[in-house]
C-alpha cells in the first residue's frame, strides 16, 4: 500500500445512491399527480439498463459485480424514464434505453469515458425516431378527461391494447410547452393560453408540483455536497434572465420567466441531468459557461426550434464544448496567480 | 490580531492525536546497537571520519559534511565502532546505504562540547557550526539548515515563520516537544532571527494543541507571535503555513527568502539552540509511534536507534502487519522496524487491517473534481491524471505537476479511490529520468563530435602534410620556371 493510507467515502456507488435518492420526491410527485405508470417506465428502464449494462461489462471484459453496483446505469435509466412519456409503449423504453448504455455510455468507453450524457443520447434518439409516441404525455388525473386503471396502462404499454370504447385522446395531452407553442401559432392571446386546464399557478398543473420536487431533491444534493452550486445556479439563472427579457420585450409572445423555470425539463435538467460530472466539465469558471450555454441554448430551442423542449438538444450540444471549455478556464495554480 | 489567510481545499482526516499524547516524552533505554545511516539528509552523503575497532565519544563527529549541500553525522553516544558498511535504512525503495554501526559501551562519556554566545558572533560562523553540528530540518525534509538561514546579499527577511502546525494525523513530536520544551525552541527562534535580521517571528501552530500553544505563548512573551490556526490538512505544509500567517505564495521553484519569508519547523529550532547554546550536534529527535499498540507514545530516541526497539517499548499488539514512517497522508511503507531511526523519523506507526483497511478496486474517474476541490496546490489532479496514466509527461508539466506537493488531499477524497499520487510520483520519476538520459545522451553526443572532429582534423592534417610532401618532391622534380 502507499500513502495516503487514509480514504474518505463516499465511494462512486454512495454518490450514485443519493443521486437516485434524491430523486424519489420527484417520482412521489409523479405517481400522485400523474398516476403509477411511471414506476412501470423506470423498472423497464431499470431492468434494461443493468442487463445490457452486465453485458457490455462482459463484452468489454471488465469486472461486472462492482461497475454493475456503482449505481450508474440505475441513474441512466431512472433519468431517461422520467424524461419520456410514462405510458409510453415498452419497445420505446426499450429502445431508448439500449442507445443510452449500449452506444452513448459503453461504445465510448464506459463510466467516466462517455462525452455524451447516456440518458439524452436515449431521448434525442427516440424524439427523432418516433415523435409521435413521444408527445403522447398522460394528462394530468385531475383534468384528464378519463381514467385507465392501472392495468389497463400496463395493456397500453406492452400489448398497444386500449379497453373496449377508451380513446387515447381522453387521457393523454400535448405538454404545456408543446401547448404554448401550438396555441402561439394559432394566435391566441398569451392569457388566454395560461388559462387553459393544463396550466397551474406558475407551471404545468401537476408538473409544476413535479418540478418543485426535484428543485428539493436538488437543494438535499447541493447540501451534501454531490453537487456545486454552479451548475443549477449558472443554468436556472440564464433561463430566468433570458426568458424575462423576452417577456419584458414581448409579453404578447413570451411566457414569463417562471413559467419556463416550472416546466419541462428545467429543473430536472439543472439538478440532475446537467450536473453529470462526466459529461460536464471540472473547472468551476467552466460549469458557469456549461449551464450558461445550455440554459440559453434550452430557451432558444423552446422558442425557436421544432421540438417540444429544447433540454436534450442543449445538454448534447454543450457536451460537445466540455474539452474546450475545461481547455480554457483552467485557473491558475497556488502562487502563479496574476 | 493577525489576520489570517486561507488556502484551497484541505482535507480533515481523522485526527489520533490523542492517543500519543497521554504520557510525557519517554526516555528509551540504550539499545545493544545503533546503526547511523551517512546520508540522513538532502544533499550529499557525510563522508565517514571512523572505522571499525575505532572507540568514539558521544557528540563526535563520524561523518564530514560532503559539499555545500551536505550535513554532519555525529556518534549518539560513546562507543565502539563495529563497521562501517551498508545496512538496510528507511526508504521507500528498501534499498541498502552506508552506515556506521556503533555498539554503546553504557558510559555516555561526552566529546568537549563548545557553546557559544551567538549575539557576539556574525551569522556564517554560526551556519558553519550548524553545519557541523548536523542541524537539518527535522519537519521530514531534512534539508540542512544552515543553508536556510543564509539569505544572500542584500535579501530582507521580514517575517520568521515557526512551523509547529503539524497537521497530519497521528503525528504528535512536535506538540509534546512544544509543551515540554517550548523554552529551547523560542530560544533557538532567537538565534535564527539573529542570523536572519528578521524583522518578526510568527510561530502557528493548529489549534488542536491548546497546550502547546499556552507553552508556547508562556515561553515566548512579547518578543514572538504564538498564532492559532486553523487544523486543517496540510496546513502544516511550509506553503501553506505562510500563506494562512503572512498571506504570501511562494510559487513552486522559487525560494521563499526571495518574497522575505523563511519558514522552519520547531523542533529544528530546538536543536538549533542546543548545537549553539550548549554546542551539541544533533544525536537524537523525537519520535512518536503510534497505531496498533498498547502504549502509544513519544521516545526521545538516538539517531540510529532500531524501530524495533522502540516499538517493543510502545508494546505492539495482535495484528500488527508492518509499519509507516511519517503520518498516513505522507508517510510510507518500512521495508521492516529492522531499520534505524534518521533525522527524518518524526513518527512510526504500527499498522493493522483494521486501522488502514484496504482500499477497494479503484473504479474510472468520474471526473467529479472532488480532487481539485481539495487541493491546496489548485491543481486540477483529474487532468493530471490522464496524461501521467497516457503517459503524456508532456501534458502534465504544461499543467504544473511539479507544482504538487504530494500531500495526498486528491486521493483521500476521490470517489473512484484512483491512487492520484501514486501516478504523480511516477510520472515525476519518469521525467527525471528522461532528463538525465538527455543529459547522458547530449554528453555523448558532445563527445562523439569532439572525436569525430579530432579524427576528421588528423586526417585532414595527414592529408595536408601528405600533400606537402608531394608537393615538395614534385617541386624538386620540375624546373623552378613554373615558379615565379
Ligand atoms: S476525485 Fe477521483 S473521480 Fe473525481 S475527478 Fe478526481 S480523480 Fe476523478
Ligand atoms: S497530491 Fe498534488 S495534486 Fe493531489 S492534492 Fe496534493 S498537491 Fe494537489
Amino acid at each position: 500500500m502507499n500513502s495516503p493510507y487514509l480514504a474518505k467515502s463516499p465511494s462512486v456507488a454512495q454518490i450514485m445512491a443519493k443521486v437516485l435518492l434524491a430523486l424519489i420526491p420527484a417520482v412521489a410527485a409523479y405517481v400522485w399527480f400523474f398516476g403509477p405508470a411511471v414506476l412501470v417506465t423506470m423498472a423497464l428502464a431499470s431492468a434494461t439498463a443493468l442487463a445490457l449494462e452486465a453485458v457490455m461489462l462482459k463484452l468489454r471484459k471488465k469486472p461486472v459485480k462492482p461497475y454493475l453496483l456503482d449505481g450508474s446505469a440505475l441513474l441512466t435509466a431512472w433519468l431517461l424514464a422520467l424524461s419520456i412519456p410514462p405510458m409510453g409503449p415498452w419497445w420505446l423504453i426499450v429502445t431508448g434505453t439500449a442507445f443510452a448504455i449500449v452506444i452513448a455510455k459503453h461504445l465510448y468507453g464506459g463510466l467516466g469515458s462517455n462525452p455524451f450524457n447516456p440518458a439524452m443520447v436515449g431521448y434525442a434518439v427516440l424524439i427523432i425516431s418516433f415523435p409521435v409516441q413521444m408527445t403522447q404525455w398522460l394528462a394530468p388525473l385531475s383534468i384528464a378527461q378519463s381514467h385507465l386503471d392501472f392495468m389497463s396502462q400496463l395493456g397500453y404499454m406492452f400489448f398497444h391494447a386500449l379497453p373496449q370504447g377508451a380513446q387515447l385522446d381522453a387521457f393523454t395531452s400535448a405538454t404545456p410547452l408543446d401547448t404554448l407553442k401550438t396555441q402561439l401559432h394559432l394566435d391566441k392571446p398569451m392569457a388566454a393560453i395560461m388559462s387553459m386546464p393544463v396550466y397551474g399557478a406558475i407551471g404545468g398543473t401537476g408538473g409544476q408540483w413535479v418540478a418543485a420536487a426535484y428543485l428539493a431533491g436538488g437543494l438535499y444534493l447541493l447540501q451534501q455536497k454531490i453537487i456545486s452550486w454552479h451548475v443549477p445556479a449558472a443554468f436556472i439563472a440564464t433561463i430566468f434572465i433570458v426568458s424575462g427579457t423576452f417577456h419584458l420585450i414581448d409579453p404578447a409572445h413570451h411566457a414569463s420567466p417562471w413559467f419556463e423555470l416550472a416546466t419541462g425539463a428545467t429543473m430536472i435538467c439543472a439538478f440532475f441531468i446537467l450536473t453529470d460530472p462526466v459529461t460536464g466539465p471540472t473547472t468551476p469558471r467552466g460549469k458557469l459557461v456549461f449551464a450558461s450555454g445550455a440554459g440559453f441554448l434550452t430557451f432558444a430551442i423552446r422558442t425557436y426550434g421544432g421540438y417540444p423542449d429544447g433540454v436534450a438538444f442543449a445538454v448534447l450540444l454543450m457536451n460537445i464544448c466540455v474539452p474546450l471549455i475545461d481547455a480554457y478556464t483552467q485557473p491558475a495554480v497556488f502562487g502563479k496567480k496574476k | 490580531m493577525r489576520a489570517l489567510h486561507r488556502f484551497n481545499g484541505g482535507v480533515h482526516p481523522p485526527e489520533h492525536k490523542g492517543e500519543s499524547t497521554l504520557r510525557p516524552i519517554q526516555q528509551p533505554p540504550l539499545p545493544e546497537k545503533l546503526v547511523i545511516p551517512l546520508h540522513q539528509h538532502i544533499g550529499n552523503s557525510a563522508k565517514p571520519l571512523v572505522e571499525a575497532g575505532d572507540t568514539v565519544l558521544k557528540g563526535q563527529m563520524i561523518g564530514k559534511a560532503e559539499g555545500y549541500v551536505s550535513g554532519a553525522i555525529h556518534a549518539p553516544t560513546s562507543g565502539k565502532i563495529l563497521s562501517v558498511g551498508h545496512e538496510a535504512v528507511p526508504h521507500p525503495s528498501g534499498l541498502k546505504d552506508l552506515c556506521i554501526v556503533l555498539a554503546p559501551d553504557g558510559l555516555e562519556s561526552w566529546t568537549d562540547l563548545q557553546p557559544i554566545d551567538h549575539l557576539n558572533m556574525d551569522p556564517s560562523t554560526l551556519r558553519n557550526r550548524l553545519r557541523d553540528a548536523g542541524v537539518v530540518g527535522l519537519g521530514g525534509a531534512v534539508f540542512p539548515s544552515f543553508i536556510k538561514l543564509n539569505p544572500g546579499a542584500g535579501k530582507r527577511i521580514r517575517t520568521l515563520v515557526l512551523n509547529g502546525a503539524e497537521c497530519e494525523p497521528y503525528i504528535t513530536c512536535d506538540d509534546m516537544l512544544m509543551r515540554e520544551r517550548a523554552r529551547e525552541i523560542i530560544e533557538g527562534a532567537a538565534i535564527m532571527r539573529h542570523m536572519l535580521h528578521a524583522e518578526e517571528v510568527v510561530i502557528g501552530i493548529e489549534d488542536n494543541k491548546p497546550q502547546a500553544i499556552s507553552a508556547m505563548r508562556e515561553a515566548a512573551g512579547q518578543s514572538m507571535e504564538v498564532v492559532a490556526v486553523p487544523t486543517i490538512y496540510p496546513g502544516g505544509g511550509a506553503k501553506q503555513l505562510i500563506r494562512v500567517l503572512t498571506g504570501i505564495e511562494v510559487p513552486a521553484g522559487e525560494r521563499s527568502t526571495d518574497l522575505g519569508v523563511q519558514c522552519f519547523n520547531v523542533a529544528t529550532a530546538a536543536s538549533v539552540y542546543r548545537a549553539i547554546r550548549h554546542g551539541e550536534p544533533v544525536l537524537s529527535r523525537i519520535v512518536t509511534v503510534t497505531g496498533n499498540v498498547k502504549n502509544p507514545g513519544n521516545f526521545e530516541a538516538l539517531i540510529g536507534t532500531p524501530m524495533d526497539h522502540l516499538v517493543d517499548q510502545a508494546g505492539p499488539l495482535e495484528g500488527s502487519d508492518g509499519a509507516i514512517m511519517g503520518g498516513p497522508m505522507m508517510g510510507f511503507d518500512l521495508p521492516s522496524t529492522a531499520v534505524p531511526v534518521v533525522k527524518a523519523t518524526n513518527c512510526i506507526i504500527v499498522k493493522s487491517d483494521a486501522l488502514f483497511p484496504t482500499k477497494p478496486q479503484p473504479m474510472p474517474c468520474i471526473r467529479c473534481a472532488r480532487c481539485a476541490e481539495s487541493c491546496p496546490a489548485e491543481l486540477q489532479p483529474q487532468e493530471l491524471y490522464w496524461f501521467a496514466k497516457a503517459g503524456n509527461f508532456g501534458k502534465a508539466q504544461e499543467y504544473a505537476l511539479f507544482d504538487c506537493i504530494e500531500c495526498g488531499c486528491c486521493t483521500y477524497v476521490c470517489p473512484s479511490h484512483i491512487p492520484l499520487v501514486q501516478f504523480y510520483r511516477y510520472a515525476k520519476s519518469e521525467i527525471w529520468a528522461q532528463e538525465r538520459e538527455k543529459k547522458a545522451a547530449d554528453l555523448a553526443r558532445i563527445r562523439h563530435d569532439l572525436r569525430q572532429e579530432r579524427i576528421e582534423r588528423e586526417k585532414r592534417e595527414k592529408a595536408e602534410r601528405l600533400a606537402q610532401k608531394s608537393a615538395q618532391a614534385k617541386t624538386a622534380e620540375h624546373s623552378q620556371p613554373e615558379q615565379k
